[in-house]
């Protein structure tokens, strides 16, 4: 029988022609859990190739051997849509030549599909694989549910490695990535740990602030005129926005509203709205827990989906053009309602785009839920350190001491004032919260770029600079 | 308006910075039980300066001081007054004594601020076997009284006896306290709801508490707080109801006549005072007279 099989990571290295300067690409899905970025950089360390640029749709925690890399060369560049705060922290102190690459999670697969950022070797980390390398995330014990990072990379990487601890006999039946992108597959012990590709349940905030700001802001989505029959709706795996969700969810089954979908990356709680009736079908471009990934694979109606149809903005079309409404966070945000989620309150890139300004450019209301101050910094500055999303893009910021609705959509003030809500000019708002806070000190930067934040549509939107003092 | 007074630990400035944020009619800042001895004066200058520095537009502060037979009181009492909170909370009131103590030393110091008198409102806390039965003459106690709370914890340990969800074990002094208030003319309290997990029990305890007569109730959870708001709101039911009672009492005098039927019940003047209270506080809550 045919087989894709090959002995070792460290052989498929070798079968796909590898060389110096070329670019590796990964996948996010197994999160902090993910062992295979680590097994096949150090295959590649090991082999001598030097000068790679990796692609990864994220980078976490447990990915620091890749500081390693970097220092010996074997990694020049690194595009990447997210970055963890250890790995930001020497980012930012500026231990790569070239500056780190980030963009959205829709930009991302628009840039590889339209050859912008061409992949050489694409490394999938697969929960369940057969021999040929149809593949899929939705069972086995490294399960992860949805796969849709990776069709990109599947799809137009030069060659494609699929890397699994579960392989079944061909074929698999329910696969995500298709035989006819892979060229080898490879078997290893364990692609990642359990406990860190998935939390067991996620749950939502205790915290009375945190409660009082989702009240808000299923306060705000019921009065902005879009939660009807049809309704769509994205909100993240924070507390916050898990609350508001849940909140929202009362709301919608009182009042007997039925939505058309819930998007992006799927926790439990939307698949409670799934089930409770809430909305027709869940499009899941990751899973956050282990509820989204039993539903992803146990009912139909959940739905999982590429990259490219999640929020590219070169796909003939994109779900997040049809989204309603978006819940999503930031570290800071301007009195333009511009909005960081790239670094930190002292300047060290601790995060990323994701899926942030996909979902806030496609969304009908975009909302950003934030505490008025996180420990003594207020949350609302005259300028954000790096525009992540610009202010265009964001229609209301949700605090626990006020609502501030962007003059750009003076319909959806008029909506929440009429409804009674605390609503106030972000101005104020930043005035108010600088009365119990102080106005805080500008940060001092460096001069050195060490990061450019590349906009969905692939132009520069903004430059991450190094934190001086504190070189490595 | 006091639907809901939630409970802030003085201890704790995080909570007391948000105190505004959490949707309660009025915060009490704790002085009292929340705090351990040894951080008495850290708790008051941290309470002191919340009320000095913060903004609680629509949410009135009400401080618990520490009871009159601590030596901590008079201290509180210090600190606290210049800032002209909205009303003290004293603890462990058992007689009219006690409050005519706390009032004499409040005015005292009113007097040493260049205070008008009774600028500041007290509320006794009742929470002794003591203090229940002599309800009606601490609230009559002095004008300074502008409620009396029933705090149901201490209540019970006095009383011997277990607290219960159910709370027959207080059904005594919820009653008798709010017969006490509403003859000397004050508001009345109801006690905490303490199992901050139970949104069915907080509910149920609130409705009791309002069909018994309390005018809101206090809560130890940012939790409770919007339920207890909506149980003691009036509903549209209710506003509606209240404004065709006085449109139909308009109308009865139009015509001249003394008294007059709506759907078949005769309108006399309780009905019409219960009417004009539910428009009141509809209009304090900016509800709008609703279509008829």
């Amino acid at each position: 029988m045919a087989t894709k099989l090959v002995s070792s990571i460290q052989e498929a290295i070798r079968l796909c022609g590898l060389k110096d300067g070329m670019t590796v690409s990964f996948h996010h899905h197994l999160r902090n859990g993910d062992y295979v970025l680590n097994l096949v950089m150090e295959e590649i360390a090991a082999q001598g190739i030097r000068d790679l640029t990796m692609n990864a749709s994220s980078l976490f925690e447990t990915h620091s051997p890749l500081l390693g890399h970097i220092e010996n060369h074997v990694v020049s560049l690194i595009q990447t849509d997210y970055m963890a705060a250890g790995l930001g922290r020497a980012i930012s102190q500026g231990i790569m030549e070239k500056p780190v690459q980030f963009r959205t999670h829709g930009g991302r697969p628009s840039d590889i599909c339209r050859g912008a950022t061409p992949i050489d070797v694409a490394f999938i980390a697969a929960p369940t694989a057969d021999p040929m390398g149809n593949c899929s995330g939705k069972y086995g014990p490294s399960a992860c549910g949805s796969l849709g990072y990776a069709f990109a990379d599947a799809m137009h990487a030069k060659k494609v490695v699929v890397i699994t601890d579960n392989l079944v006999p061909y074929p698999l039946q329910d696969w995500s990535i298709s035989e006819d992108f892979v060229d080898y597959v490879v078997t290893v012990d364990a692609i990642g740990n359990p406990k860190g590709i998935v939390s067991g349940t996620t749950q939502i905030t205790r915290d009375p602030v945190g409660l009082v700001m989702a009240s808000h802001a299923a306060q705000v989505i019921a009065n902005s005129g879009l939660l009807k029959d049809g309704f769509s709706f994205q909100t993240g795996a924070g507390g916050a926005s898990l609350a508001a969700a849940k909140f929202l969810k009362d709301i919608m089954l009182e009042k007997g509203i039925q939505g058309s979908f819930g998007l992006g990356g799927i926790t439990g709680y939307m698949v409670d709205m799934l089930q409770a009736g809430c909305f027709r079908n869940l499009m899941d471009v990751q899973c956050f827990d282990l509820k989204a990934v039993e539903s992803i694979r146990t009912d139909p109606r959940h739905q999982e989906i590429s990259a490219m149809q999640y929020a590219s903005p070169t796909a003939k079309s994109a779900v997040v053009d049809s989204l309603d409404v978006v819940i999503l966070g930031a570290t800071e945000i301007d009195t333009d309602f511009n909005v960081n989620v790239h670094t930190d309150s002292n300047g060290y890139i601790m995060g990323g785009s994701g899926g942030h300004s996909d979902t806030a450019a496609g969304a009908k209301l975009s909302m950003i839920i934030a505490p008025m101050f996180r420990a003594r910094l207020p949350i609302v500055t005259d300028r954000v350190q790096c525009i992540s999303t610009p202010g265009r893009d964001i229609d209301v910021l949700v605090t626990q001491g006020g609502i501030a609705v962007n003059p750009r959509n003076a319909e959806l003030k008029e909506r929440l004032v009429k409804a009674g809500l605390p609503i106030m000019d972000i101005r104020e708002l930043k005035e108010k919260t600088e009365r119990i806070t102080g106005a805080p000190k500008t940060i001092r930067r460096g001069d050195r770029v060490v990061a450019e934040v590349i906009y969905r549509d692939g132009t520069l939107l903004d430059s991450i600079y190094n934190v001086p003092g504190e070189q490595r | 308006m006091r639907r809901s007074m939630l409970f802030l630990p003085g201890n704790n400035p995080n909570m007391l910075i948000n105190g505004n944020c959490l949707g309660s009619d009025a915060v009490i800042f704790d002085l009292e039980d929340a705090v351990s001895p040894a951080e008495k004066d850290a708790a008051r200058i941290l309470v002191r300066n919340t009320i000095r520095y913060m903004d609680f537009r629509g949410c009135e502060i009400i401080v618990r001081i520490n009871s009159i037979d601590t030596d901590f009181w008079k201290e509180d009492v210090r600190a606290i007054l210049p800032h002209k909170p909205g009303l003290i909370m004293l603890p462990k009131t058992g007689t009219a004594q006690d409050v005519l103590t706390a009032d004499a030393f409040i005015s005292q110091v009113e007097q040493e601020l260049g205070m008008e008198k009774n600028t500041v409102g007290l509320m006794p806390l009742i929470e002794t076997a003591l203090g229940v039965e002599n309800a009606f003459a601490i609230a009559s106690a002095s004008s300074r009284v502008r409620a009396i709370f029933l705090g149901a914890e201490d209540l019970t340990a006095d009383l011997r006896c277990k607290r219960t969800k159910e709370s027959r074990e207080i059904e005594y002094a919820r009653t008798r306290l709010v017969v006490a208030a509403r003859a000397a003319g004050v508001d009345v309290y109801d006690t905490p709801f303490t199992d901050v997990n139970d949104d069915e029990g907080i509910a149920k305890d609130a409705a009791t508490a309002k069909a018994l007569g309390f005018t809101g109730k206090a809560s130890i959870s940012p939790r409770h707080v919007e339920v207890i708001n909506r149980v003691f709101s009036p509903t549209r039911k209710e506003v509606d109801y209240a404004y065709e009672v006085m449109e139909a009492i308009a109308l009865a005098k139009q015509q001249g006549k003394g008294a007059i039927s709506l759907y078949g019940k005769m309108i006399d003047a309780p009905i019409v005072a219960r009417a004009q209270q539910t428009i009141e506080m509809a209009q304090a809550l900016g509800m709008d007279k609703g279509e008829m």
